[in-house]
């Protein structure tokens, strides 16, 4: 299970990488492992605002559907388009081709709620 | 080798069937269809002779497995042994033939049959007014649910939209809930695998519309507080619905009616042993207490001396379900069943079934994990907790099984149990059959200690293996696509 | 005794109480309240052999009018086409017959991919990307398609344009209602769409919903209404006929988003009425939206073609309350049928039926019409149904009829909605027809008339 140290986590295996005033949004390769084979992302629309803690999508393997949580408020600038023919990339890529959605960041001090590197690690582990 | 499609046996210039030359003077197409509705390019259907259609078909079917076969071991579907004597009587030309729209004298038979048919159900549910409309059980329960809001909303009640559902449900209860325009709320099941009262109450109120329960449970136990919650949320003010799908454990033994259930429905392709036809055609009749019946879906069917119609005009009804009166032929199979039976021949039913299945839970318990212990009704759920951490889950087992002749059991329903295997032998397999399943499961098991990759793998002899689901899905080719040549 | 369907034998049920463990089947009990338990033998007669059922079944059948004692023209979304016999042969089996939903597909190969041939006869002949694995029947499909523009659009009306079959409509707006979405109805007094209160009713609609052929049997060219539909973003929808298709233009032709109906008569009898075959056909942008059961095309592990029941997510063992509709049974064997009819006749004998049924419909027509008295109130283009105008109460013309072996139509004063009056009967022919049997229908209207 790759975890890189530089992300942060939230507890529904979302990861989020702050650039600047934007951050991108994702799922990490334990909730793509767990998930199985990926077959389809519902991205919202850009311009759409997404609220910390709420869901902003869904994720869909071939039996199972997940929502997806928004790690920190913002509003959505653009979605990986590339995902609608390859949802694999996030199986295969869950930090840098399955990137999901870039936002800009309303309150980066929301960024402390969330988890680091090892205290994510440490709540997978829990979840075993 | 993969199996041909019909189209890719196609070979211009032939055909399978005869169609008589046109007997009357004719006019020709082009003077009786206007020139901007014609079709502009022909189907492309497959060119065959009879002779290839039937080996086509001969060929894929037995491809299939099937109960006429072998077991299916498959918790809640209840795949008994389908008669054939109700066959034959749905094929009568009689039936089979008759046109909805013939004149009322020209259907009586029809009728007599339904009614029959309905004071059966009648007496087997404990509930006396019912609709045989609903096609299938999600629609008896769609049915149910708008009866539900009607009735409440004939009393002023505006608000009652809620309907309470044990988290252990059939997917189709929430989804009928939702399909009603009402709002599911999902009740915990306690450590017992039964409704936890607590949760119950907590979440009964002025906007409870109704209760959807299964009993016995997706489990397979025994709701033995069924009084207290049929108190609770009629106390509460709402209805109690009981989804029928296992009345299998029930009928002869139990009657719903007599439990507190203002209504359910139905699967006559389960308890009543109309045959499953690769996913369908079913029935799902819905039974309600009395002074609900004006809100059945119209027509109901109606009883003056000796003759019957079917009544439209019902102020009340929730609406037409079916664009007739419902799966017909199936109804007819399932009184062909009921009569088969009678009274003693359904209450063994209900005893056979329990006792199959308990004798199956207790031999394979020290194998497999049982999250809820025995005894059970016609059903139980087994866990590969176990079997998981030694390299191979309920999947792989069911895909093992496979190799074995058996269909698989139901896998991964109800959600509340991890790894779930779940049971329903039904009362037409013999005791030889059940040990083999039982000595079966014993070796896969014994399997996964061994050599789990094998299991993992699994099946190994099927006509196909694996399928790629996940490609079905992204790639989606859902019909095969002509070469056409455009010009 | 245990019973045939029972397979009990002696000293198997102590062998099997002692492997469970308890001494008497009572134990087993344990957890059902004795107060509730009915304590009683249920009050239906005891059991019965299959020749006694057989006699009794048979006594009620022959209480029915059928083909084989009557001469009938009745229409009105159940057709009396004809079946060969391989049909039933084939379908019959026990192999498709007794088989369960296909959800382990390596199992159930020829179930899907006799789905999957049917999902792709459905696409040519209404020429939409994709159909499902069949609804319950064309009213339910119908309801189901409102309910996904409805849920697509973020709308809740429909508008309904033209005669729609009433117990359509009555389908649709019991479905509709549930979901708080309202229905409005064509006004229209000359048996074609009103295309004016069309685009007046518009405005805010989820979709548009035309039958072509309609309820009366005329066909219209429904693009023009399915332009104003997507002009003012609402979904196209047409009920469509099957046998129909080979001569007239497509729904997708016609522009339709979502192209529904009934498939009962490819390949079955009327059954009076059910179980029916609903048809669910659209375009590929809906797909994750459609209702019911889908098979898909794959690989196995081992590169060989495979059928699966794919996009799963949208049904309701997956998605729960948030599922695209509730359905889980379908109407897999009459599917099949429908398959195996349609390869039997193939796109030479679909034509020839289409020409037949257009044919003789019309001869009828204009021998009826010729009868004193009679009238064909509708001038519009029509395929194998019109409507004809009686002398006399159309019950009257049938009761009479019937007293000659004749079920000459359906009357639409049964239908209430549509204020047809006392004097108008819908007729229907098909391919099964011969002139001797339309010839007679004219003959007998004529002493029915005179009375």
């Amino acid at each position: 299970m790759h975890t890189p140290a530089e992300l942060k986590y939230t507890e529904e295996h979302e990861w989020v990488k702050l650039e600047g005033k934007e951050a991108l949004v994702g799922i990490t390769d334990y909730a793509q492992g767990e998930l199985g084979d990926i077959v389809f992302v519902e991205l919202p629309a850009e311009g759409k605002a997404v609220k910390q803690g709420e869901v902003f999508g869904t994720i869909e393997a071939v039996k199972t559907v997940s929502d997806l949580y928004a790690p920190v408020s913002g509003k959505v600038i653009a979605t990986n388009k590339s995902l609608t023919d390859h949802p694999e990339d996030i199986n295969k890529s869950p930090y840098k081709d399955g990137w999901m959605i870039r936002i800009t960041v309303d309150n980066p001090g929301e960024m402390e709620k969330l988890l680091n590197a090892d205290g994510y690690k440490t709540h997978v582990g829990a979840e075993h | 080798m993969a199996e041909k499609l019909i189209f890719e046996r196609s070979r211009p210039g032939t055909r399978g069937a005869l169609i008589a030359p046109l007997d009357v003077p004719g006019k020709g197409v082009d003077a009786l269809v206007p020139a901007g509705l014609r079709r502009a390019v022909e189907p492309v259907l497959p060119e065959v002779s009879e002779p290839v259609v039937v080996r086509h078909f001969t060929n894929l079917s037995v491809l299939n497995h099937h109960v006429d076969k072998d077991f299916y071991p498959l918790g809640s579907c209840t795949m008994k042994y389908n008669p054939k004597i109700n066959d034959r009587m749905a094929a009568l030309p009689g039936f089979a033939s008759l046109h909805p729209m013939a004149p009322e004298a020209s259907i009586q038979g029809a009728l007599a049959l339904m009614w029959e048919l309905e004071r059966a159900l009648a007496e087997i549910t404990g509930l006396p007014a019912i609709s045989l409309q609903p096609a299938a059980g999600a629609q008896g329960e769609l049915t149910a649910m708008l009866i539900a809001r009607a009735y409440h909303r004939s009393r002023g009640d505006e608000a009652r939209v809620e309907v309470v559902i044990p988290d252990s449900a059939h997917g189709t209860n929430p989804a009928s809930v939702a399909m009603a325009g009402m709002k599911a709320v999902e009740v915990k099941s306690n450590a017992e695998g039964r409704l936890d009262l607590e949760a119950l109450q907590a979440v009964l109120g002025p906007r409870t519309a109704a209760m959807m329960l299964t009993n016995p449970n997706t489990v397979g136990i025994f709701e033995r507080r069924i009084d207290e919650i049929a108190k609770l949320v009629h106390a509460a003010g709402g209805l109690m619905y009981l989804d029928g799908a296992n009345m299998n454990a029930l009928v002869g033994l139990v009657r719903p009616g007599d439990m507190g259930f203002d209504m359910m429905h139905l699967n006559l392709h389960k308890t009543f042993s109309t045959p499953h036809g690769g996913g369908g055609p079913g029935a799902g009749p819905v039974a309600v207490r009395s002074d609900l019946a004006p809100f059945l879906p119209a027509p109901t069917l109606v009883r003056d001396g000796d003759l019957y119609r079917l009544e439209e005009n019902r102020l009340m009804s929730v609406g037409r379900m079916h664009g007739f009166a419902g799966n017909f032929l199936v109804l007819v199979r399932a009184l062909a069943y009921i009569r088969s039976l009678g009274a003693s021949g359904l209450a063994e039913v209900s005893h056979q079934a329990i006792l199959n299945a308990n004798y199956l839970l207790a031999r394979l318990a020290p194998t497999y994990a049982v999250k809820y212990p025995g005894p059970c009704m016609h059903e139980f759920v087994l866990s590969a907790v176990k079997q998981k951490k030694q390299g191979a889950r309920a999947a792989d087992i069911s895909k093992r099984l496979l190799d074995y002749g058996f269909h698989a059991p139901t896998t991964y329903f109800p959600l509340i149990v991890e790894e779930a295997l779940m049971i329903e032998p039904t009362e037409s397999e013999p005791l030889g059959t059940l040990d083999r399943f039982v000595e079966v499961m014993i070796e896969i098991a014994e399997e996964i200690e061994r050599d789990p990759e094998n299991v993992r793998n699994a099946p190994h002899t099927t006509p196909v293996i694996r399928p790629d689901e996940a490609r079905a899905a992204r790639q989606l080719r859902v019909k095969w696509t002509p070469t056409r040549n455009d010009g | 005794m245990q019973h045939p369907f029972i397979p009990r034998g002696e000293g198997e049920e102590a062998q099997m109480l002692e492997a469970i463990g308890v001494s008497s089947f009572e134990t087993l009990l344990a957890p059902i309240p004795q107060h509730v338990r009915l304590g009683r033998w249920l009050d239906l007669p005891e059991p019965q052999s299959e020749y006694q059922i057989a006699r009794q079944f048979e006594a009620l059948a022959a209480l029915n009018d059928v083909p084989s004692r009557f001469t009938s023209f009745l229409g009105a979304g159940a057709y009396d086409h004809f079946v060969p016999a391989a049909v039933d042969h084939l379908s019959f089996r026990s192999e498709f017959y007794t088989a369960y939903t296909p959800y382990q597909a390596e199992v159930g190969q020829g179930t899907l991919t006799t789905i999957f041939e049917f999902q792709s006869m459905l696409a040519e002949l209404t020429g939409m990307d994709l159909a499902n694995a069949s609804l319950y029947d064309g009213a339910s499909a119908l309801a189901e398609a409102a309910l996904l523009a409805a849920s697509v659009t973020g709308k809740s009306k429909i508008v309904v344009a033209g005669p729609l079959h009433p117990n359509y409509l009555q389908v649709l707006e019991t479905y509709c209602r549930g979901q708080g979405i309202e229905v409005l109805c064509d006004p229209s007094a000359d048996g074609v769409i009103n295309r004016g209160w069309v685009r007046d009713s518009l405005p805010g609609a989820a979709a548009v919903v035309a039958q072509s052929p309609n309820f009366f049997g005329l066909v219209e060219d429904v693009s023009g209404v399915f332009a104003d539909a997507r002009s003012q973003d609402a979904k196209a929808i047409q009920v469509f006929l099957p046998h129909a298709l080979p001569l007239y233009k497509t729904p997708a032709d016609m522009g339709a988003d979502l192209a529904v109906g009934e498939g009962l008569a490819l390949g079955s009898p009327p059954s009076f009425g059910g179980p029916a075959l609903g048809l669910f056909t659209t375009k590929l942008e809906y797909a994750r939206h459609i209702p019911g059961r889908l098979v898909g095309e794959t690989v196995d592990r081992n590169g060989k073609r495979a059928f699966v029941m794919t996009l799963r997510t949208r049904e309701q063992d997956i998605r729960r309350e948030k599922a695209t509709s509730n359905i889980c049974t379908n109407q897999a064997l009459l599917a099949l049928r429908a398959t195996i009819y349609m390869s039997m006749l193939g796109p030479q004998g679909m034509r020839d039926v289409a020409e037949q049924c257009l044919e003789k419909a019309h001869y009828l027509a204009e021998r009826l019409a010729s009868v004193k008295g009679f009238a064909l109130p509708y001038k519009g283009t029509f395929f194998q149904e019109f409507v004809v105008q009686t002398p006399r109460p159309a019950w009257e013309m049938i009761a009479e009829a019937r007293a000659r072996g004749v079920l000459p139509g359906v009357d639409l004063a049964r239908f209430p909605g549509l204020q047809a009056g006392t004097n108008r009967m819908l007729v229907c022919v098909t391919e099964k027809h011969t002139r001797a049997d339309l010839d007679g229908l004219v003959e007998v209207m004529g002493e029915a008339a005179r009375g």
